[in-house]
């Protein structure tokens, strides 16, 4: 639901409906809500009939790639006589996006639930948690809450009684963006720094310890326990007639200047129009929306128009350029110095680059220095197409992908907002040189 | 996350030294190094309990980093030496590790160790305005510097991952959510 609002009509709160309710915590309340009864059917699935399910359910991964989870699972091949591991990755730190945290802070054994299941699938005994050293309370719920699951024999040797070993640690970041990249977050675990790996080999053949390994986003894990009760076809009720690859609900974050910033959960395929007036309450008091970035602050920024005639799905906002990210809605309005705001995300990826690769270590650190100068009323006219030449550069070259995300609100800024920065720039700062030394 | 006061560029991992001047005598952690695992200490089975979740003892690196650092403030040299001694790995590699993640002190900080996010989200709600107003009322020169008293230090993070919730704010291991200048004088005489 709407979190902290109530829920709106509109909604579809699957994973949101217990937003909120101090209650849903504790693993009293969360058995009396349903939970740990899909755990307690997955155990007495197979493996394989439960990848199954996921992949028939048409589920991807809510992280930002999006990848069907089901064929993420299939991957990890029973009976190699390797040790695998799942790792849920609750790193969230794209800017804009803030909906594993409340996953986390109000329904920690939703989430629990989700991993345990997903260790049982792809033959894991081990599930790593990797949260963000920022979050500090949803880290204590899930502590907490993996503490009354061992004690109650949810997890451990004989996890519910079935004979398999589940168990399930938290491993705590240390502050940086860069470890909610897959193979980074694999790295950080093994007590390294956070640098990506270069792929192949796949998390899948060699991840964390060098052995099979699936990385799932919070989210994505969460969603499994209902997918396990409810059936494949359940699942598949929230999509677009005539687009089955996105399927199930999605929360979004809202934030920015907007009159309700929150979580909002939808069907997929849902209006964006209608998510941005009806849902978030449209623009503040006597203010227009001016730009609007859809799925966390490294996917293409839309003009309004754009933004309005998006559908709410992976291929929804592919179709009007963009992407569906993270789910991080970001809104700018008209009272906002839009350049100054892109500025400043090329300059949060200047700071999270890991500097392993040349393009990205150069190419945030110059691209910030050359966007702080124009916001400063020091650019020149050859400035944007420096910047745009540096973003071209800086994307399809690198291990990761942070370079690329850098690039992006940058190359979609001056190609959809030019004239702002055209403005800037031609509002040049006049330096006065004292007459007297 | 960013921790160097705003002021860097790109520097992966870096925590700008305070002056001389702002670590006063009153910033703790300071004096000889106390062992934060001697044997049979709380702190030291926690480690042990922890290094059996993992299949390498490297592993315990960043739980570890992080009880010296709830134990001591900051991650010293010596507390890396304890670390890499207590994990058969070297000082210089856990040093290493230190310096990538933002979040170990590798110097001491103010009483209230505050995280402004200032991130395009919260920025464009006003977050400028927070920090200025922390760091007129905590006496802070400037970000990343300790006040004069020892009871501040204030900086600038990377998104906090609450955007939603503008302005949030960190101290120490709490997180305030819509934090506005004008509730910056009760938030701080509420840590007192």
């Amino acid at each position: 639901m709407g979190y902290p609002h109530g829920p709106h009509d509109r909604e579809v709160t699957v994973l949101s409906k217990y937003f909120g309710d101090k209650d849903a915590i504790s693993l009293d309340g969360w058995k009396k809500r349903g939970g740990y009864k899909a755990l307690s059917t997955a155990l007495g699935m197979s493996p394989a009939d439960i990848v199954t399910v996921v992949k028939d359910s048409g589920l991807r991964g809510r992280g930002g790639a999006g990848f069907p989870t089901g064929v993420k699972w299939s991957f990890m091949k029973p009976g190699d006589g390797k040790p695998h591991y799942l790792c849920c990755n609750a790193d969230e730190s794209e800017p804009g996006t803030f909906k594993d945290r409340e996953i986390m802070r109000w329904t920690p054994h939703a989430l629990i639930e989700g991993c345990a299941i997903g260790s049982y699938a792809i033959g894991a005994e081990t599930c790593y948690i990797y949260i963000r050293g920022e979050f500090t309370e949803p880290i204590a719920r899930v502590e907490a809450a993996l503490k009354e699951c061992y004690a109650a024999g949810i997890l451990g040797k004989n996890a519910m009684g079935s004979g398999k070993t589940i168990n399930i640690w938290v491993h705590r970041g240390a502050g940086a963006y860069i470890c909610g990249e897959e193979t980074a977050l694999m790295n950080s675990i093994e007590g390294r720094r956070g640098n990506p790996r270069i792929k192949p080999p796949f998390p899948a053949v060699s991840g964390v310890f060098a052995q099979p390994t699936t990385i799932n986003n919070v989210e994505t894990l969460a969603a499994v326990p209902h997918i396990i009760t409810n059936g494949a076809a359940w699942y598949k009720q929230w999509m677009r007639p005539d687009n089955p690859k996105s399927t199930g609900t999605k929360l979004f974050s809202v934030c920015g200047n907007v009159a309700r910033p929150g979580n909002y959960e939808v069907p997929m395929g849902f209006p964006f129009k209608d998510f941005l007036y009806d849902l978030c309450g449209g623009p503040l008091p006597g203010r227009k929306f001016k730009a609007i970035i859809p799925g966390g602050i490294s996917v293409p920024i839309q003009t309004v128009a754009e933004a309005e005639a998006s559908l709410m799905d992976y291929e929804g906002f592919v179709a009007n350029g963009t992407m569906l990210g993270s789910g991080g809605v970001i809104i700018f309005d008209d009272a906002q110095n839009l350049v100054k705001q892109i500025a400043r995300a090329a300059r949060f990826f200047a700071h999270e680059s890991c500097a392993q690769c040349t393009q990205c270590r150069e190419g945030t650190a110059w691209s910030t220095k050359i966007m702080e100068r124009i916001v400063a009323g020091d650019g020149t006219p050859e400035d944007l197409d420096t910047l745009l030449e540096i973003g071209e550069n800086m994307t399809g070259k690198t291990i990761c992908v942070l370079s690329d995300s850098c690039a992006t609100p940058i190359a979609s800024g001056i190609k959809k907002f030019r004239e702002d920065f055209e403005a800037l720039i031609k509002k040049k700062k006049v330096h006065l040189v004292p007459a007297v030394a | 996350m960013m921790r160097d006061g705003g002021s860097g560029k790109g520097e992966a991992g870096g925590v700008q030294s305070p002056t001389q001047a702002s670590r006063g005598d009153h910033a703790h952690g300071h004096g000889p190094y106390a062992p934060v695992f001697t044997p049979g200490s709380a702190r030291r089975k926690e480690l042990d309990e922890v290094m059996t979740r993992y299949p390498t003892k490297m592993a315990a690196l960043l739980p570890a980093l992080w009880m010296v650092q709830h134990e001591r403030g900051w991650v010293s040299e010596d507390a890396m030496a304890e670390v890499a001694d207590a994990l058969d790995i070297t000082p210089a590699y856990v040093k290493g590790v230190v310096t990538f993640y933002t979040m170990y002190h590798q110097h001491p900080v103010g009483k209230h160790f505050i995280q402004v996010c200032t991130t395009s989200p919260c920025n464009a709600c006003g977050a400028e305005q927070v920090v200025d107003a922390l760091l007129r009322h905590t006496g802070c020169q400037e970000l990343g510097q300790t006040s004069p008293d020892g009871k501040y230090t204030v900086i600038e993070v990377e998104c906090l991952g609450a955007c939603g919730f503008a302005t949030p704010v960190m101290i120490n291991e709490d997180f305030v959510e819509a934090v506005t200048p004008e509730r910056v004088p009760a938030l701080l005489a509420g840590l007192e």
